[in-house]
């Protein structure tokens, strides 16, 4: 078998990357290629270039340096003892690859993460040289996010840092139970003290900015972690806990969920159905109340069923609400901000609106029909000039009334 | 106001805008309609072209603007109505000037109206400037360049868009801070917009044939989104409402989604099939084993050997020891551990005191592997993967003989014992706890200190024998 050709590494690579769940390119320091010699732009948002079929959006290349890998994880796809294909990218390669998609505007950057060969160190090395050969050979400009190893020397990690937008650590499962079943050749100390020491070289780059013009920037889009949901039996309690931990201990930007899929030539001790891709969604939803919606973990938390899980057929917002419902109703015209951001069916958007539009006038029920997106699912939870639920509030019957019916998708509809 | 007013009631007033995107215009004249007080249902605004508004054929002669009078009041307009409207104008709705001219018309009388988020004018404005940043984002995400050689040899980048609003040359800026050293050119339906490196130039509407249709850089591109996509995922209603179909015919990827979301049910089906073994239960005897093992084909080694080796020994031993694979002289014989190796283990299990019959033999893996060079048979190490396919024999046989004590020969047994790989330097000599509550020892495989010479083969088989020894006394003493 002659040498792989670009292509077919790129197929393999890009393959070897599909399981990763980050793609986001946004919140990271505005620059452009003005009086440059290379090319790119980053003004703040991110954008999504392409979208797959799986509902995900492409926005960076995602690929990996190298599938082959001397750790042996059982739930990853590139593990020692999977009888996978291995193809291997040069620093050069990627950085090619990289401007040549940036040029036909396909893509914002660069995703690069890898398997470990050598040592971690080696690997690093290699992956510092691809965002090297970007920034200081080609002049780019673009968003680059590399995906360190936390078994690395942290003056590698340091490196990846100045040249990337953004770094991230994977803390891989939610309990260090899980890592030592299913990840032998990782450590969780060793994890979390990467990205202890990613946060404070975040915290003294952004003090040094301040006094210095000239002091270099490092990961401006700050860092970020994934872990993996539902190859363990960690609960989303303990997904939420380890979550809301990570996002206080670290300063962490986001926390991915990437619900285990099935991979091919599966360890034989993971499960091999997937978990349902629902559960993901909800774990990101109760994420996004804590980040936005001023929900305490023990709020999310008390959401859940006995068993600690989110409900997988309603919101974690409405099933909060359906168990506090002495809350409700709240007068759309009188009820402060954070109240009104408890309510099923609105969102930030629609509450700063609701806010904005009552210094005008008194809301009635068709009015706020306006400002959301839909009236029906907020009707229970809330009293308006002309509108007050009475007894809906209180039906037995609310949480089926609210829970969305199952739809079959229309795939090509047009 | 007022005198004005007077004299104008009646007139109807008709501004044609020299360009469909043009704010600058439309706020200088709104400006002046207001400071001259006239009412929007007496002002006609049309587009270039076009045939403006419904009644403008029975609206009675328009005349010039009028001048406002030097005292009229400014108009006045909050910053919200001004970032808005300057988004809003750029719509494709013929309504777009006359909605916004009412709308700054109310604001004269109630500057904070902009809040009133209920207000249907404000609602319908902010609509329309929700769609036009909608379609410019997708400008920014789904226009495709395609390199073009220039006759002067330089790389130059063309594509093709059809944005559905008034929207290129708004964005003109946003592909010129990005590719600010690169020369390219948009053409749209619309207008298009051209960057040589130092300025943006504009020209006419094109046609779609007037730019180049292929690159050979698209096949890697439809190469990457066939391979980031996971079939095991697959959303559709996601993916449609951010990518709508009407763009899908100017992305190159965009071809291959009926064919990837056809297959993907098939391919998730293949990724759980080859991480999938489909195991009846275990047999419950050695001898029921010894039948099944033979026929196994999870891994591909059972079609190289000639039979499967099982284990032997009491089915009652307290020692169980496991090697690594059957040679060329146990898959003739059927049985482990008679070739060199064997003979070896022999010796040194005699040296150490431990009588080879008290105890149960085994692999790690059953049948032989090897390459074939000429007439020989070259053993070949078993994969991570087929020792950790074939531990579910290991683990059968461990289940029937309930040792007390397990000894692992070499890295393939101790995997198979494991679930991983663990360097024997550093796992030797002490024992292991495993979950039934046996305990593992590992050392090196005899094959091993037979590939040896000299003092290194002396060094490693003391070892060896000091590892057979610290065995021997474990088994006294769990004997006791």
């Amino acid at each position: 078998m002659g040498p792989l050709s670009t292509i077919e590494k790129l197929g393999i690579l890009a393959d070897a990357a599909k399981y990763d769940a980050s793609c986001a390119s946004s919140g990271t320091a505005k620059k452009n290629s003005l009086g440059g010699k290379g090319i790119g732009s980053t003004e703040g948002m991110g954008i999504c270039h392409a979208y797959a079929p799986d509902g995900r959006c492409i926005s960076l290349l995602k690929i990996l340096l190298t599938n082959h890998c001397i750790f042996d994880c059982h739930y990853c796809i590139n593990r020692k003892s999977s009888n996978v294909r291995r193809a291997r990218f040069t620093p050069q390669e990627v950085a090619d690859l990289t401007i040549s998609f940036y040029k036909r505007n396909y893509i914002e950057g660069l995703f690069l993460s890898s398997g470990i060969i050598k040592s971690s160190n080696f690997t690093m090395e290699q992956m510092v040289e691809a965002a090297r050969i970007l920034r200081e050979e080609c002049d780019f400009r673009g968003y680059i996010h590399l995906k360190t190893i936390p078994e690395a020397d942290p003056e590698l990690v340091h490196q990846a840092g100045l040249y990337a937008d953004r770094v991230s650590i994977n803390v891989e499962l939610p309990t260090r139970k899980g890592l030592t079943r299913l990840a032998p050749d990782k450590d969780a100390s060793q994890i979390e003290g990467a990205m202890g020491k990613v946060k404070s070289d975040i915290i003294e780059a952004k003090d040094a900015k301040k006094r210095f013009k000239h002091a270099p920037r490092f990961a401006p889009a700050g860092q970020s972690t994934q872990m993996i949901i539902g190859a363990d039996a960690a609960s989303d309690s303990d997904i939420v806990g380890r979550a809301s931990k990570l996002y206080g201990g670290f300063g962490l930007r986001r926390v991915y969920y990437s619900a285990f899929s099935p991979i091919p030539d599966a360890s034989a001790v993971l499960p091999l159905k997937r978990p349902p891709l629902i559960r993901e969604h909800r774990l990101y939803q109760s994420d996004w109340l804590m980040r936005f919606y001023g929900y305490q973990v023990r709020d999310v938390q008390q959401a859940m069923g006995k068993d600690g899980n989110l409900p997988l057929d309603i919101d974690p917002k409405l099933a909060w609400a359906l168990k506090f419902r002495s809350v409700f109703p709240l007068d759309v015209n009188r009820a402060p901000r954070e109240q009104l951001l408890r309510v099923p069916g609105l969102g930030v958007t629609a509450v700063n609106r609701i806010i904005a539009a009552r210094r005008h006038r008194t809301l009635r029920l068709d009015e706020v029909g306006k400002l959301t997106v839909s009236i029906a699912k907020v009707r229970p939870f809330i009293c308006a000039a002309d509108w007050r639920p009475t007894a809906l509030t209180d039906r037995a019957d609310l949480r089926k009334m609210l829970a969305p019916k199952q739809e079959q998708l229309e795939l090509f509809a047009a | 106001m007022s005198a004005l007013q007077s004299v104008s009631d009646q007139r109807h007033f008709s501004v044609t805008m020299p360009r469909a995107d043009d704010f600058d215009f439309w706020r200088d004249q709104a400006r002046r309609l207001v400071r001259c007080g006239i009412a929007p249902e007496r002002v006609i605004w049309s587009e270039p072209g076009g045939s403006g508004d419904l009644f403008s054929a029975s609206a009675p002669e328009s005349e010039e603007l009028p001048t406002p009078q030097d005292d009229a009041p400014q108009t006045r307009a909050s910053k919200r109505f001004v970032s808005v409207a300057q988004n809003a104008i750029l719509h494709s709705d013929p309504e777009r000037f006359a909605l916004l001219y009412r709308l700054l018309w109310r604001l004269q009388s109630h500057p904070r109206i902009m809040e009133d988020k209920a207000d249907s004018d404000v609602r319908r404005i902010e609509d329309l400037a929700k769609s036009v940043r909608r379609d410019s984002h997708k400008m920014h995400a789904f226009v495709r360049f395609r390199e073009v050689l220039h006759e002067d040899g330089a790389e130059h980048f063309v594509a093709w868009f059809e944005p559905d609003h008034h929207i290129v040359r708004a964005n003109a800026g946003f592909f010129k801070r990005r590719f600010a050293n690169m020369h390219w050119s948009i053409l749209t339906p619309k207008g298009c917009i051209h960057w040589d490196g130092k300025t943006v130039r504009e020209s006419p509407p094109a046609q779609r044939s007037d730019a180049p249709d292929g690159d050979p850089t698209e096949d890697l591109w439809r190469k990457y989104y066939a391979s980031i996509f996971n079939p095991a995922r697959l959303k559709v209603g996601a993916m449609m409402s951010e990518m709508p179909k009407k763009y899908w015919k100017n992305m190159p990827e965009a071809e291959l989604i009926p064919e990837l979301i056809a297959g993907a049910q098939s391919r998730e089906a293949q990724m759980v099939d080859a991480g999938a073994m489909e195991h009846e239960a275990r047999p419950e005897t050695l001898e029921a084993m010894e039948r099944a093992v033979q026929a196994c084909r999870n891994c591909g080694i059972g079609e190289l050997a000639n039979q499967a080796v099982m284990g032997e020994g009491p089915r009652d031993a307290p020692l169980m020891i496991v090697g690594e694979q059957p040679g060329h002289q146990e898959d003739q014989t059927g049985r482990p551990f008679v070739g060199p190796a064997g003979q070896l283990l022999d010796l040194h299990l005699g040296q150490a005191g431990i009588a080879r019959d008290r105890a149960y033999i085994t692999n790690a893996v059953k049948h032989f592997k090897y390459v074939r060079r000429g007439k020989r048979r070259i053993h070949q190490t078993p994969t991570a993967k087929e020792v950790d396919t074939c531990r579910w024999w290991v683990e059968a046989e461990r289940e029937v003989v309930k040792p007390k004590l397990i000894l692992a020969l070499g890295a393939s047994a101790a995997r198979a014992m494991l679930g991983k790989t663990v360097s024997i330097n550093t796992v030797r000599g002490k024992p292991v706890m495993l979950n039934d509550g046996s305990e593992l020892w590992i050392t090196a495989h005899p094959s091993y200190l037979l590939r040896l010479d000299g003092d290194a083969r002396a060094q490693q088989e003391q070892l060896f024998r000091n590892d057979l020894l610290a065995v021997r006394e474990r088994l006294a003493e769990l004997a006791d």
